[in-house]
């Protein structure tokens, strides 16, 4: 059961193959077996999965069963979960029950899915080896010596496993595409403003948005047609019509114009990546794609910008996390000060205490105009490179990371170094276009992901693209040995 | 020297929307701590704010009031600061593209004349929580229920120079401010509240001096104390070589005096920048001209009219507009009478007024409604009762003994204005003091005014004075 996609499942369940207690309780057992090897779970939510599994069998049972009714699913543990811990990957929330569910779970559970727990993540989302969070590092099931890719790191290592047939990942600056890309997934950021924020707890308020992770882009369609959506409750939400993401799947890519943008095949690029890329663009001139070199001049300018905007912006969001009202808080505080600076410096790890000092630098007076508006400014010619690459083809295709994944602590010492992982997926949340990864070979052994960007709100045209390339090819199917 | 004081008021108004600006939570005052705020009062992770419209159509409502520009875009910015009943760890306020910029109100000085005061800016803010030191012992009780009150916050330019110009300037914003029904100027509850910016500068100098800024003046009183008190101090401090130093300074109610709360170096630094959870707020043509629709006649148009419509004293106008509720009883009155507009103001600014003061009633919470006043001065003009009897059916109206003629029926103050009914009246008084008649009518003219008393005094109060005279 665990090898087959959500859609083979759903067609399972619906055929009355298994029921979804049946098919709950086998991931809740593989996870019980493997994710001793991954740590790919902070919380297992084993009771109320089970009994949200009965609920969307007699759903069905009643004839009331929509695609995604009684399919099992893992949310990342940014996601608040009524009832149940959302740490956020951090020592801060080790203690927070939330109270509230966010728009996104809400989503999911009406859709029938049945939340397996919450897995692990980046602290706060911040990393790109899912090295930073509180509850201990996650290991890459293609090989448990290196790291899955962040911060979405729990949720790409679990369903690489296939602990949970899919999950859900948030994507500030590559966060659900390169740990996609570095565990053999399809995994999708949508357009900002696509998926509603409400209840996923803020990085950088400006380029997060949630989105999903999957074996298949048919998966990922089915998972985004729940998720996306307006939401009041969200004013960044965009009030556009939701396509259903599964009904162009299968249309023809005859006459779909790739851009290969130069900027992302020159130096730092992995050879075997780079090869493995090339080969699927064979694919898709195959499929009857016709292929093209485009150029965007600015995105060497992407990560620099990046690292002021979303530490900015983080610097503030992290702000309410003082030990006054909820969260960490140290102990026997002397005054005021002492609370605030002991449960925010324990509270936090290393990454994060990071990110909130670049920021708070940026935004200071004397250093705002140099540091956050030229960011803000180079925010807008990043988003006209693609604006006037779209004017000339439909899709972009590159590597989604330079490197297939890398050891453990590898690059730990070296944050810079690590910031380089997002080299490819960084511009495209400053611009809030859409980014897929899809599995697209192997280098030495390890899943190698390709990343199509599109113009605004064309997801339907990105799955498209890769669910028809994953009709040619087997990557996507590939489960590593030690967990098939 | 002669030395000349520079204020500028900023002025917090709490706009009487009926939920928070950013959540769906209520705002009404007084409820136990901490059961209005919901999740995104409170800060949790997570959370999002959502702007209430009807906040940014009363912000929009006082720019066109004090003809000001109302933005077509204008953003909401972060400021960032760390206090426990700040839930966030920032406010959401405005900061370099407020709602509302470059106004001016008109406000009357002392002696008669008009001045013009700048308004820099409106912009629209959320409220902090409240941090309780009383309560408990050795700790801080935090109660969440204001944090996220919308506030617009109203700066004026530093174009104030005395603490009566500020005080004056502070009373024509409140009382616009609750004829656009935009907050109820509740300043005990910290509905309308001020901080002042004061310097002083040699007369004559066209440079600011070094300012301090007083914070949270809940009553014109203390805006004038504080004020008059920041002047002397400073005044003080430099004719005795010192300087004044920029800082923030707290107003003692009960020691008279302003002491410093923190200086410019322990400043924070707030590190502004437009807050990512929410959008630019676009208004279009159409919006800011139906808010214009729904502007009242604001009080110095009101007071207009009062003057030539109603044929009203500059200064009796302008009491009578100083609320809208007391406008409107004015108004009502004057209809109930039908006419009689400058007997209707001196009942009002007087024996009602008077009254109301007494009992320290609001206009519109006195026992005397404007029906009935009318329906008193109506009998005044109609010559049913005269001028001191109405005196006497007031008091029995604000007792609540009835409606005008009730009262008069039933205390028989009827006015008698029969003439055969006065001259019998009259014709007894003649009999009954033949001494008196003999002398007047040898030449003793003021024998007329006993007459005239002697024939009240048998009517009981009761025979219409005038015609007695006749």
């Amino acid at each position: 059961m665990h090898l087959k996609t959500i859609a083979e499942l759903s067609r399972g369940l619906a055929a009355g193959e298994f029921s979804s207690a049946e098919l709950t309780r086998a991931f809740l057992e593989r996870i019980e077996r493997f994710d001793g090897q991954l740590n790919s779970f902070i919380t297992v939510t084993a009771e109320s999965a089970l009994a949200a599994a009965a609920d969307a069998d007699a759903r069905r049972a009643a004839g009331e069963a929509g695609p995604l009714t009684g399919i099992p699913i893992a949310h990342k543990d940014i996601f608040c979960t009524e009832g149940v811990r959302t740490s956020c990957g951090s020592r801060m929330l080790d203690n927070f029950i939330a109270p509230y569910s966010a728009t996104v779970v809400e989503r999911m559970a009406a859709a029938g899915c049945v939340m397996l727990g919450k897995t692990n993540m980046d602290e706060f989302a911040m990393g790109s080896s899912n090295e930073t969070s509180y509850y201990g590092p996650v290991r890459n099931p293609w090989d448990t010596d290196r790291v899955p890719g962040g911060s979405s790191g729990g949720s790409a290592a679990a369903v690489a496993a296939r602990l949970a047939p899919g999950a859900t990942g948030t994507d500030t600056g590559g966060s659900i595409r390169q740990p996609a890309a570095l565990t053999g997934l399809t995994g999708l950021k949508p357009t900002y403003g696509r998926v509603s924020r409400w209840g996923m707890i803020a990085f950088a308020s400006s380029l997060d948005q949630g989105g999903p992770i999957a074996a298949t882009a048919e998966d990922a369609a089915l998972l985004l047609n729940a998720m996306a959506g307006f939401d009041p409750r969200d004013s960044t939400s965009i009030d556009q019509a939701v396509p259903d993401y599964t009904a162009h799947l299968g249309e023809s890519l005859e006459g779909l114009r790739i851009g290969l943008p130069k900027e992302y095949f020159g130096a730092g690029l992995d050879p075997e990546v780079a090869a493995a890329v090339h080969a699927a663009v064979r694919e898709f001139e195959a499929l009857g794609a016709s292929v093209r070199e485009v150029s965007l001049p600015n995105s060497h300018l992407a990560v620099p910008a990046y690292y002021v905007v979303a530490p900015a912006e983080c610097s503030s969001n992290l702000s309410r996390f003082d030990g006054v009202r909820y969260g960490y808080r140290c102990e026997a505080p002397k005054d005021l000060e002492d609370l605030y600076k002991r449960s925010r410096g324990e509270g936090f790890g290393a990454e994060v205490k990071r990110r909130i000092m670049i920021g708070t630098y940026a935004l200071s007076a004397g250093y705002y105009d140099a540091y956050y508006l030229k960011a803000q400014q180079v925010r807008r010619l990043i988003s006209d490179d693609f604006r006037r690459a779209f004017g000339e083809v439909d899709v972009l295709l590159g590597p989604t990371a330079p490197t297939p994944a890398f050891r453990l602590g590898e690059k730990t010492d070296d944050p810079v170094t690590m910031y380089l992982s997002d080299i490819y997926t960084i511009a495209v949340n400053l611009a809030g276009l859409p980014g897929l990864s899809l599995p697209a070979g192997f280098a030495a052994g390890l899943p190698v992901g390709l990343q199509l960007i599109g113009d605004y709100w064309s997801e339907a045209r990105l799955l498209n693209a890769a669910h028809r390339y994953q009709q040619v090819t087997d990557w996507h199917r590939r489960v590593p040995a030690a967990f098939r | 020297m002669e030395w000349e004081a520079v204020i500028g008021l900023e002025i917090h108004a709490q706009l009487s929307t009926r939920s928070k600006i950013f959540s769906g939570s209520s705002t009404a005052f007084g409820a136990a701590p901490n059961t209005q705020a919901n999740a995104v009062d409170l800060g949790l992770p997570g959370v999002l704010p959502v702007l209430n419209a009807e906040a940014v159509r009363m912000a929009a409502k006082l720019g066109l009031a004090i003809g000001a520009e109302v933005a077509r875009r204008s953003v909401f910015a972060r400021k960032n600061y760390f206090y426990p009943d700040l839930p966030k760890g920032y406010q959401i306020s405005q900061y370099e593209l407020p709602i509302v910029a470059r106004g001016e109100l008109e406000i009357e000085l002392e002696d008669g004349t008009v001045k013009t005061v700048g308004v820099t800016r409106a912009h629209l803010e959320e409220d902090a929580g409240k941090s309780l030191h009383e309560d408990f012992h050795g700790l801080t009780g935090i109660d969440l229920n204001r944090a996220g009150t919308p506030l617009l916050e109203i700066v004026s330019e530093p174009d104030l120079r005395s603490a009566k110009e500020a005080v004056a300037y502070m009373k024509k914003l409140h009382s616009l401010v609750r004829y656009l029904g935009i907050c109820d100027g509740n300043m005990q509850e910290g509905s309308f509240r001020c901080d002042a910016n004061v310097s002083v500068r040699p007369k004559g100098q066209h440079k600011f001096g070094t300012r301090a800024e007083i914070k949270n003046l809940n009553s014109f009183r203390f805006v004038e104390r504080a004020i008059n008190f920041e002047i002397e101090r400073q005044i003080d401090i430099i004719e005795s070589g010192g300087a004044v130093v920029q800082e923030t300074r707290l107003y003692d109610a009960a020691r008279d005096e302003t002491r410093p709360m923190r200086t410019k170096e322990e400043a924070n630094d707030y590190r502004y920048f437009p807050d990512p959870d929410l959008l630019p707020v676009a208004l279009d043509e159409a919006f800011i001209e139906a808010v214009r629709l729904t502007l009242p006649e604001l009080p110095d148009e009101k007071k207009h009219r009062f003057m030539t419509h109603y044929g009203l004293l500059a200064y009796d106008a302008g009491v009578l507009t100083a609320s809208r509720e007391l406008a409107d009883y004015f108004e009502a009155v004057v209809k109930a009478a039908g006419g009689h507009p400058k007997l209707a103001a001196n009942w009002v600014m007087g024996d009602l007024a008077a009254a109301l003061n007494k009992e320290g009633l609001e206009i519109d919470a006195g026992p005397v409604g404007a029906e009935q006043l009318g329906g008193l001065i109506m009998r005044i003009t109609d010559n049913t009762i005269s001028g001191k009897m109405a005196k006497t059916v007031f008091e029995a109206m604000w007792n609540g003994e009835g409606d005008v003629d009730t009262i008069i029926e039933r205390k028989g103050l009827k006015q008698i204005t029969d003439t055969s009914a006065i001259e019998q009246a009259i014709q007894a008084v003649l009999d009954a003091n033949p001494g008196q008649v003999a002398d007047y009518r040898g030449g003793k003219d003021k024998l007329f005014g006993f007459f005239v008393g002697q024939v009240m005094k048998a009517t009981r109060g009761q025979a219409n004075p005038a015609q007695v005279n006749e």
